[in-house]
């Protein structure tokens, strides 16, 4: 070994080093010119690749805690695998919209076939499962669903740009990666609270309701909602939120529609509470107040909450609890849940600025009330 | 709770690991023979080995850490959640971890002190921020 290596170099030592270097500077010269764009393509879809395997990783995780709840909690006749995965793969085509007017109707309707649909197979899939157990495992398996349809549109994009060696394409997917990685890891993280039936960021809002009516005598409305009538600062206030412990977002325009209703349009104001997305820089647990329906979702009941006040001209405050995507489906964190404290005082500033003794209120906290009583 | 959960994509693969650990002793005999060539008075042969052993083993240390920052990196922290319970008579707070099936405003065991229902107030998961980087705006 030693004789050969040797050999070896006093062959090097024959040859200029300067004649080395300057061979090696043309032949990478040429190889930059010729296949620069091919290299940085490669590059670019080693970078995507192993985004790819760890957005793999992070769906086969979802599964697997999908099915494991299941079958812990539902205690099914049959093997669930087959079934989650054909649930995985579920579609809701959203509704024509070329001719708009009618189309939130629409789209509510597809939206509550789809939520009939989902329950149904939970029901199936977990037949031991509590009407609580059932709300959760439908949040999991909707996260777990999530993560399968990130996963194959990443996949299929990474599939193109090589089929294609079309270097616009997977630029364009390196670019948006980082924040694809962030939803998936925000979603990955929801799978485990859904699973154990743990309150979420996104229940900031349910939480500000839940502080208020606790105590006081509630009552059912229409759909998944709750409402108990609590007195503050010498008006009357009705507080709605979904109806928990179970991963709920209830419709909560149909239920401030429903009390509008019954009060004949005599209300002072409504005051919505939720979580909302901060922008970088802006602390975790922030609360801000302004107009407007403070509500997430498809759109459906924004739009049916702005009908009911717009037909007797309700004014209407919003208060923000501000979270990143992350938070906003992973366990609350401790700075969010002290930041409800500071919602409610916010709200009680808003009641005795906007409004006199004796008016009536709607406090609506909107967003998933997974573990989170009343 | 509190894991990291793990399966067979975070196992580093047999094969790698045997190429990492191959150029490791490669490099390690490659700087022994360049020990040799210096005791025989080739320097210059033994400058080139030298420079060929280092890099034989920084870049293998180089892969061996980037495959387990790839496994860190693939697992999903499950983070620790907290659970409150207080007693609404007597004000007595414990504190425990987070259990299947608890939810905020859940009646639980009767207090230690007066026999009261305990009610769980809160549910939460506190994040060790790391060392945050101040920005001037």
């Amino acid at each position: 070994m030693f004789e050969l290596m040797m050999l070896l170099g006093i062959v090097l030592l024959q040859i200029d080093l300067s004649q080395i270097i300057s061979l090696l500077y043309i032949l990478f010269f040429v190889l930059f010119i010729f296949y620069g764009q091919r290299i940085q393509l490669q590059v670019t879809l080693r970078e995507v690749e192993s985004s790819l395997y760890k957005l793999k990783y992070i769906k086969d995780e979802g599964r697997r805690i999908a099915i494991e709840t299941i079958k812990e909690i539902g205690k099914p006749q049959t093997e669930p695998t087959n079934r989650v995965d054909r649930f995985l793969e579920y579609f809701t085509i959203s509704p024509q919209s070329l001719d708009p007017a009618g189309v939130v109707w629409k789209l509510e309707h597809i939206l509550d076939v789809r939520d009939a649909r989902f329950k149904d197979e939970v029901k199936l899939m977990a037949p031991a499962a509590d009407e609580t157990q059932a709300n959760n495992l439908e949040n999991t398996l909707e996260a777990a669903m999530a993560l399968n349809y990130i996963y194959k549109v990443i996949r299929h994009y990474y599939l193109l740009g090589k089929k294609t060696l079309s270097l616009y394409v997977i630029m364009q997917l390196q670019m948006i990666l980082p924040l694809v990685m962030r939803e998936a890891e925000a979603y990955a993280s929801a799978l485990k609270a859904f699973a154990y039936g743990q309150p979420i960021g996104d229940g900031a809002g349910a939480m500000v309701a839940a502080k208020l009516m606790h105590g006081h005598q509630t009552r059912k409305l229409p759909k998944d909602c709750v409402v108990a009538t609590v007195p503050i600062e010498g008006r009357t206030a009705y507080v709605i939120k979904a109806e928990g412990p179970g991963g709920n977002v209830g419709k909560i325009g149909d239920a401030i529609k429903t009390v509008i209703d019954e009060n004949e349009g005599k209300i002072a104001t409504i005051i919505m509470v939720d979580a909302a997305l901060k922008l970088e820089g802006e602390e975790i647990g922030e609360v801000a107040e302004g107009v407007g329906t403070a509500i997430g979702g498809p759109g459906v009941d924004q739009f049916k909450i702005e009908e009911s006040i717009l037909k007797y001209r309700i004014p209407i405050n919003a208060v923000i609890m501000k979270e990143d995507i992350g938070d906003a489906v992973s366990p609350m964190r401790k700075e969010i849940f002290d930041a409800v404290d500071n919602a409610i005082e916010r709200i009680k500033h808003v009641i005795l600025e906007r409004t006199k003794e004796g008016d009536k209120v709607i406090i609506a906290g909107a967003g998933n009330t997974i573990g989170i009583g009343q | 709770m509190g894991k990291a959960s793990s399966s067979t994509a975070t196992k580093i693969s047999s094969f790698v690991l045997m190429i990492i650990f191959v150029t490791l002793a490669l490099s390690l005999t490659v700087l022994i023979v360049a020990l040799n060539a210096f005791f025989a008075e080739q320097e210059v042969f033994a400058g080139y080995l030298l420079l060929i052993g280092f890099l034989g083993v920084a870049f293998s240390t180089y892969l061996l850490f980037q495959t387990r920052r790839r496994i860190l990196s693939l697992r999903i922290e499950v983070p620790q959640i907290t659970t409150t319970i207080e007693c609404r008579k007597c004000g007595f707070k414990s504190v425990r971890e987070f259990q299947r099936g608890d939810y905020i405003f859940k009646e639980v065991e009767p207090c230690q002190k007066c026999n009261e229902k305990m009610l769980i107030t809160a549910i939460y998961r506190e994040v060790r921020e790391k060392e945050r980087v101040r920005f001037p705006f």
